[in-house]
Parts: structure tokens; C-alpha cells; sequence
């Protein structure tokens, strides 16, 4: 098992013909990913060889689902045309979308978030670096070379390459499930999906949460923990030195009512018992002792 | 990108949103003459990208035009909240009856835009949300319906605006939509006392992701900055924000150069940027990042924290020696490559042995040795 992603996936990639998209379907084939085919509506019937691998296009997600019996696309088309890509993939019905794409405008963003929510499509991102089940499938652009070993951490971050780091330092404990659900304002799969579907995953043992400054996604997070999660779940927050947002208006503050710094986030999550690391490196220790914690109590 | 009062005032006019009457000078002297054109008697405002500036003195009623260019001498040059102002706005003044607080902002956690509104506006408006949330309403805005006569008509009725307000409400949507802004903000939206309802003052905020299909943004660009070396790295492209401390950073992603400065600042130092090469670190991108940095005087050591991710390490041992062919390095340089392909990177640096680039495995380790040699230079 994992979350969202299994080796069972299979993937379909819309702008995988442009150069992005060429370069991450030949890192996800190599990753062991069962990529079936991509989407481009001028290339359909065409395929793509990938090594030791011919990938066929296709017109639409529709096609490719009902050729291939993908229930997964990443999404790689560029900014001006990514809203188009995500609700043809939602009317289609495909389960997951992962939109790696960086720029799209947030009413685009707000306007598909909406319209998948409705016809039950999971969105990751946009602007996120994907999701990975190592040993399984990887859907986006984690490189799964630095972090390839399976194990029992699941992982959930904003951050792309504080996600590369973390999974770097724990590689040798290996991991369930990774999500980097993107940075942006709006973002379809967030911290508290993660943490539900990490609760639920009988092969996730610990979870590790990555949060910034900014919003007040970890608060919210930090009060779902304290409701929902038994396992035991370690943090990190970035940005504690971070300059202070020029804030223009007083709509942000009314909105959230809290101040999104780091400082904030990080006494929420430890109000409900998150041990939170004071450095990537310091955050690594944390989930290792945490480890051998519970596995001694296990094997008494 | 924020755009100023007197620009949010412009653009609201454009979809039919009573604003004063006013005008923008950058001289003191044209406020005499702005003065006399708007009537004699105006509110002299500063034109800068900050709140508070009401209670910072940047705000004050004149009585004739003489006065006018007084006031305006006063506030053009004065400093608020680091922001200097070059310009003031002019405007008609006006008899406020009530104040009211409007605006659209994005509710991240719910992914839509909500309306929020009151009828107890003003520059407490956020004291107001604190201690009395029941006076200010909160309406979410279903993204494929908009605001419609009937939801503006809902979103006043909840706040217990006035009728006259539901243009208002459905306008300033426009306003959000088709100019892809983030926030637009009328604080306080007021009711004079002759009759009409009056945007008075206005905060936009455009989503920098939308320039692309917006062609009128081409003349308005975020301002360069105050500070000559970020105004430098903006003109170079690069994502650099000035610090008040003694250790320069670069590092790739934004995440990992803000978990960076955490670092840093925990050896008991303070990381004297931000500077974010993103994925790419060509040889051109640290070449210009390094010039930046070494060029601010308070800088004693710098710190290039690379994790190889997508971008392999020795790409990017290779572009830090290459920027070492054009940039002089005079301060010591500590650099800690890992990830993808990092064996590989630290073996290009070693063989460059540059007397002054010093290599670190570890982050935290690489922090520390930074700080010492900042504290030491």
C-alpha cells in the first residue's frame, strides 16, 4: 500500500511531448512508473520511444483512458493552457491529476480546484513537485534516484526541495508514500488530506509534515492532528528568518486570523504533541529516535 | 504586485466605481496648481505600497493650494514603514456619513475567493474582525457563478451595507476577475452626505502569474526597491531580498534557501540575504548571484547550499567555476553540495582548489563553518 499512488497506477501525461515533459516521463519510465501513454491533441496516433519503451499519444485524456485504462495524469502543459488540460481531465473522470505546471493563475486555479472537487477528480498542485511511492510508481518530478527505497515514513510538504532533502536524509529508512502538495495559493490536495490518507495506510508508521511560512495551512493541520491522528507525526517549519511580507490591506489578516510566521506554526504543532526539528538534519534524528521508540515498544 | 491608491482609483473608475476627483504629483509645487483644479481645498495622501500611513502622517487636509504645496513638500521624501514617498495623491474632499469596509480576497483554505464586508469600515477595521467578527460579513463566491445582482445583494444585506452598495459589490468583482487581481480592497467605501456612495480609498493586488494575458500591465512593473543591491538583482533576474546580516546564501528552492537562513541564524549569525537560483544554477545565474552578494559591504562569508534534486551537483560545481572565472572572490566561500550526483560535484570543486572555497557535507556543519568565518573576517 501507499497513498493515491500504487504500483497499480497507471499514467497518463498531457504535454508530454514538449521538452519538460520528455524529460520527466523518461525519468518516471526509469523509475519504474507504468506510464501509458501521452496527451496532444496534434500528435495523436503518433508514439514516443522512451529508451526501451514506445509511449503512444493520444487526442484527448478520454482516449488515453479508454485505450489504457489510466486512472492517473500529470499534468505538464504550460501556463496559458493548463485550466483547459485539468477540466478535460476532470470531465473525462480520471481519479488523480498531478499538476506540476509553475504560473498558472490562481482565478484559473480556483476555477478548476472548483469544478474537480464536483466531479470527483483528487488534484496535487499545482506547482508542486508531485507524488512518489517508492518502489511503486512516481507521478511528477521527485527525482527517484536519491530516494528510491521503499519503507514505512509517509511524507507531506510544500516544499519541493525540502521534500529532495528530507527524503535524501532518511533514505536508508525508506518511505510509504511522498507528496509535495505545491506551494502555491490554492492547491487542491492539502497537509490534512495527507495526514487522513497517512492514518489510514496500514504500510505508513510515522509521518513526517513540512511546512513554511505564509497561510495557515500547518494551524490547520496542527488542529486536525489533535482530532484524527494516532500515528506519531514529526515537523518542520522553514522561514523563521524569513523578511516579513509587505501586507497590503487588512484582508489577509481578517481571513486567517492568524499571522502565518513560522514561529506560529511551529508552537500549534507542538500544542498537539508534533515534535517539530529545528533543522532538516535535527528533523531526520527526530524521525529515527521516534522510530526506534515505537518499534522497541512493538517487539517488548 | 501591488499597485498604488492612485492606481486601484483609476482602475475602479474604469468600471464605473465612483471615485473623488484627484490627481498625482511628484513636485510639490504642481500641488498648487492640482489644487486649484480640484478646487482649492484637497487631501493630500502618500502614494506608498504600505498600510498605516494614515496614522504615519502621510495623510492630511489642506485648505487652499498654498497649503496644498506645503503639505505636500511635508510628505513627498518622508519615510514610511521603510517605503520613501515620491509621490502624493490629490484629491477632492469629500462629506463621509458612514464608513463602510468591502473587499474580495482569496480564502486559500476553502480555494475560493470570498467577499467580505462591513458596515463598520475605517482604519480599525481590523479590530473590529478581531473583537466583534459578528460585524463583519464573510461570503464565499462560488467560483463559476460570480457575483451576481442577487449575491451582491445577499453579501450587502449580510453586512448591512445599504442598497446602493450592490453595484459597488458586482463592479469590484469585475474588477477581480477580468484584471486578475488577488485582492481588491475599498477601505473605507463611504456614503456622502449629499447621496452618492464613494470609493475612497483603494488596494489591488495583481496576480504576477496573469501578465501573460494581461497586455495593459506592460508599463506598471513592481518597483526595483529602495535598496541598490536588490534593485541590482532585479535587474539581473534573480530572486534576491536584502537582509541585515553577515552571511550571503544562495541556495536552490525556496524552501531549502528559507530552511537556510534558519540554519545560519542558529549558529548565531545573520544570513545577510535571500537568493533563491531555482532549479537551473547555470554558471550565469551563480556568477550574477555571487556579484550581488559580494558586493554588499557587510557580507563577511558566503554560503552556497545546493541540494541536487532534478539539477545534479556537478552541474552545478561546474557553474560555481566557471562564475569564479569572471566574479573575484574576495570573501570565503562555503559550499555544500549533496544529493544527485554530489561525489561527483565535490570532486570538481576540490580539483579547482580555489584557496578561499572551502567544502562542507552537511548542511548544518556547512552553517556552522560559515559563521566562523564571518565571525573571524
Amino acid at each position: 500500500m501507499a497513498i493515491f499512488l500504487t504500483k497499480e497506477s497507471k499514467v497518463l501525461v498531457q504535454g508530454m511531448t514538449g521538452a519538460e515533459g520528455m524529460k520527466h516521463t523518461r525519468r518516471m519510465l526509469a523509475g519504474g512508473t507504468d506510464v501509458v501513454g501521452g496527451v496532444n491533441p496534434r500528435k495523436a496516433g503518433r508514439t514516443v520511444d522512451f529508451d526501451d519503451r514506445a509511449v503512444p499519444v493520444f487526442g484527448s485524456v478520454r482516449e488515453g483512458m479508454e485505450a489504457t485504462g489510466a486512472d492517473v495524469t500529470v499534468v505538464f502543459v504550460p501556463p496559458p493552457f493548463a485550466k483547459a488540460a485539468v477540466i478535460e481531465a476532470a470531465d473525462a473522470g480520471i481519479g488523480l491529476a498531478v499538476v506540476i505546471t509553475e504560473g498558472i493563475p490562481v482565478h484559473d486555479a480556483v476555477v478548476f480546484q472548483a469544478y474537480a472537487k464536483q466531479r470527483g477528480t483528487r488534484i496535487v498542485g499545482p506547482n508542486c513537485p508531485g507524488l512518489i511511492s517508492p518502489g511503486q510508481s512516481n507521478a511528477g518530478i521527485i527525482p527517484a534516484d536519491i530516494a528510491a527505497k521503499p519503507g514505512r515514513i509517509g511524507l507531506v510538504s510544500k516544499s519541493g526541495t525540502l521534500t529532495y532533502q528530507l527524503m535524501y536524509e532518511l533514505r536508508e529508512t525508506g518511505f510509504s508514500s511522498a507528496v509535495g502538495i505545491g506551494g502555491d495559493p490554492v492547491v487542491g490536495t492539502t497537509h490534512i488530506d495527507c495526514l487522513a490518507a497517512f492514518e489510514d495506510d496500514p504500510d505508513t508508521e510515522l509521518i513526517v509534515l513540512i511546512g513554511e511560512i505564509g497561510g495557515d495551512a500547518e494551524e490547520r493541520a496542527a488542529a486536525y492532528i489533535a482530532g484524527h491522528v494516532t500515528k506519531p507525526v514529526i515537523g518542520y517549519i522553514a522561514g523563521f528568518t524569513a523578511p516579513e511580507g509587505k501586507t497590503m490591506g487588512h484582508a489577509g489578516a481578517i481571513v486567517s486570523g492568524s499571522s502565518g510566521t513560522a514561529e506560529a506554526k511551529k508552537r500549534a504543532l507542538e500544542a498537539v504533541g508534533v515534535r517539530v526539528g529545528s533543522t532538516p538534519s535535527e528533523t531526520a534524528r527526530l524521525v529515527l529516535d521516534r522510530l526506534a521508540v515505537t518499534r522497541e515498544v512493538t517487539h517488548n | 504586485m501591488d499597485l498604488y491608491e492612485h492606481q486601484a482609483r483609476e482602475l475602479f473608475a474604469d468600471y464605473g466605481i465612483p471615485v473623488p476627483e484627484a490627481e498625482v504629483v511628484e513636485l510639490a509645487r504642481e500641488a498648487r496648481f492640482a489644487a486649484e483644479r480640484l478646487g482649492g481645498r484637497v487631501v493630500v495622501k502618500a502614494q506608498v505600497k504600505t498600510g498605516g500611513r494614515g496614522k504615519a502622517g502621510g495623510v492630511k487636509l489642506a485648505s487652499d493650494p498654498a497649503a496644498a504645496e506645503l503639505t505636500a513638500r511635508q510628505i513627498l521624501g518622508m519615510d514610511i514603514k521603510g517605503h520613501t514617498v515620491s509621490k502624493v495623491m490629490l484629491a477632492q474632499p469629500v462629506d463621509i456619513e458612514a464608513e463602510y469596509y468591502v473587499s474580495y480576497v482569496l480564502d486559500r483554505a476553502a480555494g475560493v475567493f470570498l467577499a467580505i464586508a462591513s458596515a463598520e469600515g475605517g482604519m480599525e477595521i481590523e479590530e473590529v474582525a478581531a473583537t466583534r467578527p459578528e460585524a463583519v460579513a464573510r461570503i464565499p463566491v462560488d467560483p463559476a457563478e460570480g457575483v451576481t445582482e442577487t449575491k451582491a445583494a445577499e453579501i450587502a444585506a449580510a453586512a448591512k451595507l445599504p442598497a446602493e452598495t450592490v453595484p459597488v459589490l458586482q463592479a469590484l468583482w469585475q474588477v477581480l476577475v477580468r484584471e486578475d487581481a488577488l485582492l481588491v480592497e475599498v477601505n473605507p467605501l463611504v456614503r456622502t452626505s449629499n447621496g452618492p456612495i464613494i470609493a475612497l480609498d483603494g488596494k489591488v493586488t495583481l496576480d504576477d502569474n496573469a501578465r501573460f494575458r494581461q497586455e495593459r500591465w506592460g508599463e506598471t512593473s513592481e518597483d526595483p526597491g529602495a535598496d541598490p543591491l536588490e534593485a541590482a538583482a532585479t535587474a539581473k533576474g534573480l530572486n534576491y531580498v536584502k537582509l541585515d546580516g553577515e552571511v550571503g546564501i544562495i541556495g536552490n528552492g525556496a524552501g531549502l534557501v528559507m530552511s537556510t537562513l534558519d540554519v545560519v541564524a542558529g549558529c548565531g549569525v545573520r544570513p545577510a540575504n535571500f537568493l533563491d537560483i531555482g532549479g537551473g544554477a547555470s554558471a550565469q545565474v551563480m556568477a550574477d548571484g555571487l556579484s550581488v552578494i559580494l558586493s554588499d559591504p557587510d557580507v563577511k562569508s558566503v554560503f552556497v547550499n545546493v541540494f541536487g534534486g532534478i539539477t545534479a551537483c556537478d552541474a552545478v560545481a561546474e557553474g560555481i567555476v566557471q562564475a569564479l572565472e569572471t566574479v573575484r572572490l574576495t570573501k570565503p566561500l562555503v559550499v555544500r553540495l549533496d544529493g544527485n550526483s554530489a561525489a561527483r560535484g565535490r570532486a570538481i570543486l576540490a580539483d579547482r582548489a580555489h584557496p578561499l572555497v572551502d567544502q562542507v557535507s552537511t548542511m548544518d556543519g556547512a552553517a556552522r563553518q560559515a559563521a566562523v568565518l564571518a565571525s573571524a573576517g
